[in-house]
């Protein structure tokens, strides 16, 4: 059992936790504003609702989950205790804390401006120094990432970096990097302006600095999801990994290609040129290469397994496949709103198809079916196989996890899917009251209703989640053994120099960012008369 | 044992993948900054270099024949801050008292009346500059008080805001449940809520605290914004969303306010 399971115990369990709460506020918030609930009267308990339910799922849950898992992958993989369990209690209570203080402005209504910010809107100065917090105290993680692994090559010369390894250094120092942007904007725009030094912000130059952080974030919250795929997916069901390299090789391409490609979110933004938005969009379009080539391994790593297990023809290896492991199910869950998501984002990266389905609810559903589908179901899987190991006790509610996954797969798709479908019936997002008394917009009310039904049932699987994570929290004691990942079909001899360390890659994101960035920055930095009043936002209540 | 190759071995990693990220950019470069501007209808551009120019997002040269439209009305000229007129001094206040008493007649003594005037105790300091701005420089029309600002300063504007602002409101209960237009607006007449901005809900810079003020007022402002007879808002967007107004909604949200302390 890793030395630092306390630790791990203490991140997964104040991730959990938060994701529970938060997950209550989406479901009331879907049911406030449809059909089925007369409109509260005011918007702004809706919008505070919004603020903590992204706050807590884009920054806490995700973070904490990848920090957590990151420091379980460090001692299991690299076979030593952790360099820097002092650091990695720090950085845990520095996220602790930061999350109070921002969601504490938020519950007072003093910071109802949604997790992504939109300056020019500006909340108390509490929420973005807490935020600021969470960020920093996830730096300290990204820092302990790299000694970790540095010391273990120092330690053994010319041996290749075990692979979860790898890719969880991989995915904090993407964190690392992308984190920037925002950290940009909180301390040099927003913070000035929120603390009463500044009355205008530039909020062009603030969306772009946002949109630094804004996609590059979802891929560090996939990490998690994709290590798991790889490192734990194949062992777990009786199967072998089809390539170690193919695995490295998509870390890497995530690092370069993950990062510079933000200003998609930006298709409608008058201070970007469209020269850039191009540029961004080849650079979107080529993401699918590194996440096709997961989708490959991890289907070969599958059929191998089915194969081991008796399977045999075209497709009769996926009768044979062990479905009733929860790591099964999870995983072919996680890929189906994968591909459904992904087939969505190709839409939202497109120039002109992005227009016909910008800022409407097709977006908050595609965001939905990606990050809370296919990447939070994979932390279940992963809280499930691990857990075990962490608490030295027996998770054996198989029937309920089984239970669990399917009800957060099934509630996901009656969820997203009619948003997906609203969305191009041109319902806008971010509004907290829909008339749908309007002959408009009357028709839309039965798939907003669906979409309702849908949280509802997410909320049950969230619920059993916390029990089956309590029930093991409780049972007998176990001797776990020893938690080993995935081994590759055919272990490599060798592994090239590029893929055993970062120097090339590292580079190369910079210096991506700095020709995707670098000009729309420096041009708004440099244009006069850019800054727009601030509109405070909970001072006159 | 598995081991690490050297870079010196097998293929080269740096230069391929470098070699490809760079022309990856440089293809995506020529594309996005060169080719695909030049196939853009209707765009003028004077050679390569004014196409990349566009594509890299600076700011075209008008070429005369665009003007920018400007309004054949006088228009506010002020600009707005939340910080404005913060903490004003207590000399402030005492200059603003001594500048009312001539204000007294239509506002009343201690900024409340039944004149049908508005009621500015307790009004926002900012909201009361800004009217009395707009009423020197034109921008709001009115034969009454048009004349009687046309000799104060800057600084006694600013004060009488501070004066006025200082004073307290008229307390009186709270009226019953806010109307719809009050808490939801009409989002698909594009019409906000009024209390997003105006209170109840919520107070932007610049909008004023209606809550006391004469239910006749308010109709008449609604329906001056209305037919433009009224027009020094900021980005029209009282006259917008006045015009989407139906009758009953501006007589239910003059009540309402009008009831509120």
């Amino acid at each position: 059992m890793p030395s630092s399971r306390r630790l791990i115990l203490a991140h997964l369990w104040f991730a959990f936790v938060g994701f529970g709460a938060a997950l209550l506020l989406g479901e009331w918030q879907m049911y406030i504003r449809s059909p089925l609930h007369t409109w509260i009267s005011d918007p702004e308990w809706y919008y505070r609702s919004v603020t903590a339910h992204g706050t807590t799922m884009a920054y806490v849950l995700p973070t904490l989950v990848a920090m957590g898992f990151g420091y379980f992958v460090t001692e299991v993989a690299l076979k030593r205790p952790l360099i820097g369990l002092r650091w990695a209690w720090l950085g845990f209570a520095l996220v602790a804390l930061g999350t109070f203080v921002a969601i504490i402005p938020v519950a007072l209504g003093r910071a109802s401006v949604l997790y992504t910010f939109y300056p020019p809107l500006i909340g108390d100065p509490f929420y973005y120094i807490g935020v600021v917090l969470v960020v920093v105290g996830s730096w300290i993680w990204v820092a302990l990432m790299g000694v970790n692994m540095y010391a273990w090559k120092r330690q053994n010369p010319g041996a290749p970096v075990p692979f979860a390894m790898f890719a969880t250094v991989a995915g904090s120092f993407l964190w690392g990097w992308t984190a920037v942007g925002a950290a940009l904007e909180l301390l040099f725009q927003i913070i000035p302006v929120a603390l009463g030094l500044r009355s205008t912000i530039d909020a062009g130059l603030a969306r772009v600095f946002f949109s630094w952080t804004l996609h590059a974030i979802v891929y560090f919250w996939l990490m998690p999801t994709y290590i798991a795929y790889y490192t734990i997916v194949p062992r777990a069901i009786g199967g072998r990994l089809f390539s170690d390299a193919m695995g490295r090789l998509a870390f890497v391409l995530f690092l370069v290609v993950a990062m510079p490609i933000g200003i998609h979110h930006l298709f409608q933004d008058p201070q970007v040129g469209a020269g850039f938005k191009f540029l961004q969009s080849v650079f979107t379009a080529i993401v699918a290469v590194p996440t096709l080539l997961t989708v490959f391994t991890i289907c070969a790593s599958v059929e191998i397994a089915g194969r081991l297990r008796g399977g045999k023809g075209l497709l009769g290896w996926l009768a044979t496949l062990p479905w009733d492991n929860p790591i099964m199910l999870g995983t072919a869950f996680s890929f189906v709103m994968l591909g459904f998501g992904g087939a969505g984002g190709l839409i939202n990266m497109s120039y002109q198809l992005d227009s016909t389905i910008h800022n409407t609810q097709w977006v908050t559903g595609h965001f939905h079916l990606i990050f809370a589908g296919a990447i939070v179901i994979m932390y279940f899987v992963i809280a499930y196989d691990i857990w075990p190991h962490l608490t030295g006790r027996a998770l054996d509610s198989v029937r309920l996890m089984r239970a669990q996954l399917w009800t957060w797969f099934v509630g996901m798709i009656v969820l997203t899917f009619p948003w997906h479908y609203v969305g191009m019936l041109g319902m806008p997002r971010r509004m907290a009251f829909y008339d749908y008394s309007d002959p408009a917009i009357a028709a839309q009310a039965a798939w907003v209703t669906m979409s309702v039904i849908g949280g509802a049932i997410l909320v049950l699987s969230g619920a059993l989640f916390l029990i089956v994570l309590v029930r093991g929290q409780m049972a007998a004691r176990i001797e776990p053994g020893l938690y080993r990942f995935s081994v590759a079909l055919r272990e490599p001899r060798t592994v090239p120099a590029a893929l055993n360390g970062f120097g090339l890659w590292l580079g190369l994101m910079v210096a991506l960012t700095i020709v995707n960035y670098g000009f729309p920055i420096a041009h708004a930095l440099a244009t006069p008369g850019t800054g727009v009043p601030a509109v405070m936002v909970g001072v006159g209540r | 044992m598995m081991r690490e190759r050297p870079a010196s071995e097998g293929v080269g990693w740096v230069p391929v993948s470098i070699g490809m990220t760079a022309a990856i950019a440089v293809a995506s470069i020529i594309v996005g900054f060169g080719w695909l501007p030049l196939q853009q209808r209707g765009e003028e551009f004077r050679g390569v270099w004014d196409a990349i120019c566009s594509a890299a997002g600076l700011v075209q040269v008008s070429s005369g024949t665009e003007q920018v439209v400007q309004a054949d009305y006088p228009t506010t000229r002020i600009e707005l801050t939340p910080q404005m007129l913060r903490n004003p001094s207590a000399q402030s206040i005492g200059r603003g008292a001594t500048l009312a008493l001539r204000c007294t007649m239509c506002h009343g003594a201690r900024g409340l009346s039944k004149a049908d005037t508005p009621n500015l105790a307790g009004q926002y300091p900012i909201a009361i500059y800004k009217q009395l701005m707009d009423f020197k420089s034109g921008a709001r029309a009115s034969a009454v008080m048009g004349p009687l600002v046309s000799d104060l300063s800057d600084a006694d504007m600013r004060d009488l805001a501070a004066y006025y602002a200082y004073l307290p409101r008229e307390a009186q209960p709270a009226s019953g449940a806010p109307p719809q237009i009050v808490t939801s607006g009409a989002p698909v007449r594009g019409i906000a809520p009024c209390g997003s901005c105006h209170g109840a809900l919520e107070v932007k810079v610049g909008a004023a605290w209606l809550g006391g003020q004469p239910s006749d007022y308010l109709r008449a402002q609604l329906k001056a914004f209305s037919s433009g007879a009224r027009r020094n808002d900021i980005g029209e967007q009282m006259r917008n969303v006045a015009r989407a107004m139906t009758a009953e909604e501006i007589d239910a949200a003059s009540r309402f306010y009008a009831d509120r302390p």
